[in-house]
């Protein structure tokens, strides 16, 4: 027993140091800048920099629409299959689990080729339809997270109760699902949106090839071409990805069910 | 009577109240149904049937048969070498890890704080996870330094190189473990300890109970997280092409060079390209869920 518990202790320290010491090799060759003594000078120059906050400010904004847009999507679709067509489920899970399986590359290439600026929807022919594109892209990159996430929510709480309770009341569909459903799932909705946002803050392989200013090409193009500025932008993007998943911690705290009046 | 004459005149009446019901019904998914048509079905669809034509649109086996040249096989073999490598070391690291943290006696702080952490590396891939390599074990990184200094050893006149096969594996682990840390608690919060107790009473040593009671248990996840981790590799990208650039030519870098500028010179070959990525991580996923399918009847 003890020997095992030498060898957990041991597993757990591999562990620690398989993730601590690169963000510390990165920390420290981002201080770096400045030959023989450590500065902040790598983050002042990326700060400055305008196209850091264009590219920042573009790719939050993109993430707050595929929110969005995926709340609009999922939250109606789960909550229908949970109440009228519990038979569909296999298949609308299936296909939220696509683009686990496809991967976001062949995606892509498949926008390219339907929506080129000869076809019938042509969503690559103007800078906004492309980021229209990029906007469906990215719901579709983070469906799988964000049906699952909903999907739990609403098996937790008695979604046939409420709606019954809501329509006796004399609520339409609108506001059992805006102002019923949505406030009960809002912790789930919420860990969906922020690892939304992890995903697409950072996403490279689909702005990249639908060329758009976004700050995943943004971060790649810095890295082709400087030396100590990447390192400060790997630091700056670890600590946004660790923000999402901190928020995502302090949502899940608020369980579905009691969001309202609990607290 | 009754009975008889009831039927007979209540289909007329019932059907059409039924069907309206039904269509009503399904109204309610169809804006999902239209988006997965739109985003996922049709342009995945449009490169498969792209796949299996000529440049003129008639039905030909011969991109799939050209996928078979050297420069491409060569790309493939890499991406599965990596990809294979990184699962395979993700899942056993990543299974070490989430046993020691749930099972192996360490304090109960442990589990939750190993779970944030990996919920945190698992997300943070592409283009900033290459980065934070090349800082580290680059040629003046921060480790490649340390070990240099500390032991005198130095990891490149070794023969590593972090633009290497090597280097991408190490690197794409950095988000597998996590990965596998995360898939893997469920199975392993499934394995009672009253078998363990129950196998000690009866005089089995560890090695027997791992070998006769845990693995047959645990081996089905533990292969189809793996198959996971592979797909997850495969499909990868962005921080291949950060890390290397195009040094080393695993095939969704040459599909990103394909897409930019056909340097295949055939359309119809990229679309193949892509049908056998699709392939590759279709199986790997499929293997996964039959797997989870085979476990979960044990692990409740």
């Amino acid at each position: 027993m003890n020997r095992g518990r030498i060898g957990a202790w041991l597993a757990l320290l591999f562990g620690v140091l398989y993730f601590f010491v690169p963000l510390l090799g990165t920390f420290e060759f981002s201080l770096r800048y400045l030959r023989g003594h450590y500065s902040l000078e790598a983050y002042r120059i990326v700060l400055a920099d305008p196209r850091f906050t264009a590219t920042l400010t573009y790719s939050t904004v993109l993430a707050f629409a595929t929110i969005i847009v995926g709340v609009v999507l999922v939250v109606p679709t789960a909550y229908w299959i949970q109440m009228r067509l519990p038979a569909l489920r296999p298949v609308v899970e299936f296909i939220t689990l696509l683009p686990l399986v496809i991967p976001a590359i062949v995606l892509v290439f498949g926008y390219l080729r339907i929506y080129n600026s000869t076809s019938v929807l042509p969503l690559t022919g103007t800078e906004r339809a492309t980021d229209l594109l990029l906007m469906f892209s990215y719901t579709t990159l983070s469906l799988p997270y964000m049906y699952r996430a909903v999907d739990t929510g609403l098996r937790a709480i008695d979604v046939h109760t409420l709606t019954e309770a809501a329509e006796s009341l004399g609520a339409g569909w609108s506001i059992i699902l805006l102002r019923v459903i949505l406030p009960n799932v809002r912790a789930a909705v919420l860990s969906g949106a922020f690892l939304t946002f992890a995903i697409v803050i950072g996403e490279f392989t689909m702005a990249s090839l639908l060329d758009r200013p976004a700050f995943g090409p943004y971060l790649q193009l810095i890295g082709a071409n400087r030396a100590y500025e990447p390192s400060a932008l790997a630091i700056i993007s670890f600590a946004i990805t660790w923000g999402c998943m901190g928020l995502i911690q302090i949502s899940a705290r608020g369980a579905p069910g009691q969001t309202a009046g609990a607290h | 009577m009754a009975q008889v004459t009831h039927p007979a005149i209540g289909p007329p009446r019932a059907a059409p109240p039924w069907a309206g019901q039904l269509s009503w019904t399904w109204v309610g998914v169809v804006p999902f149904f239209v988006f997965a048509l739109m985003f996922l079905i049709l342009p995945t669809g449009f490169l498969a049937v792209g796949g299996f034509q000529d440049g003129r649109g008639h039905f030909t086996l011969r991109n799939l048969l050209d996928l078979f040249q050297p420069t491409i096989l060569s790309s493939y073999l890499i991406s599965v070498k990596v990809s294979a490598a990184s699962a395979i070391g993700g899942a056993l690291i990543g299974f070490a890890l989430a046993y020691a943290a749930i099972a192996g006696g360490l304090p109960a702080w442990v589990r939750p704080t190993l779970m944030t952490f990996s919920g945190v590396a698992s997300n943070f891939a592409g283009v900033p996870l290459a980065f934070a390599f090349l800082a580290t074990l680059g040629r003046t990184g921060l480790a490649t330094v340390l070990l240099i200094k500390l032991f005198g050893f130095n990891i490149y006149s070794a023969g590593f190189n972090l633009l290497s096969f090597a280097g991408l594996t190490l690197t794409y682990m950095y988000f597998q473990i996590p990965l596998m840390v995360l898939i893997i608690a469920p199975a392993i919060d499934g394995l009672k300890r009253e078998w363990r107790e129950a196998s000690a009473n009866l005089g089995a040593s560890a090695w027997e109970y791992w070998r006769y009671i845990a693995l047959p248990i645990l081996w089905p996840p533990l292969l189809g997280s793996a198959l996971l981790l592979f797909a997850n590799a495969f499909g990868a990208v962005a921080t291949a092409y950060a890390l290397t650039g195009s040094s080393l030519n695993i095939v969704t870098i040459m599909l990103f060079a394909q897409i930019r500028g056909d340097v295949l010179h055939n359309q119809n070959l990229g679309y193949a390209l892509a049908l056998g990525m699709i392939f590759m991580t279709a199986i790997s996923n499929a293997a996964y869920i039959r797997l989870r399918g085979r476990s979960e009847r044990w692990l409740r």
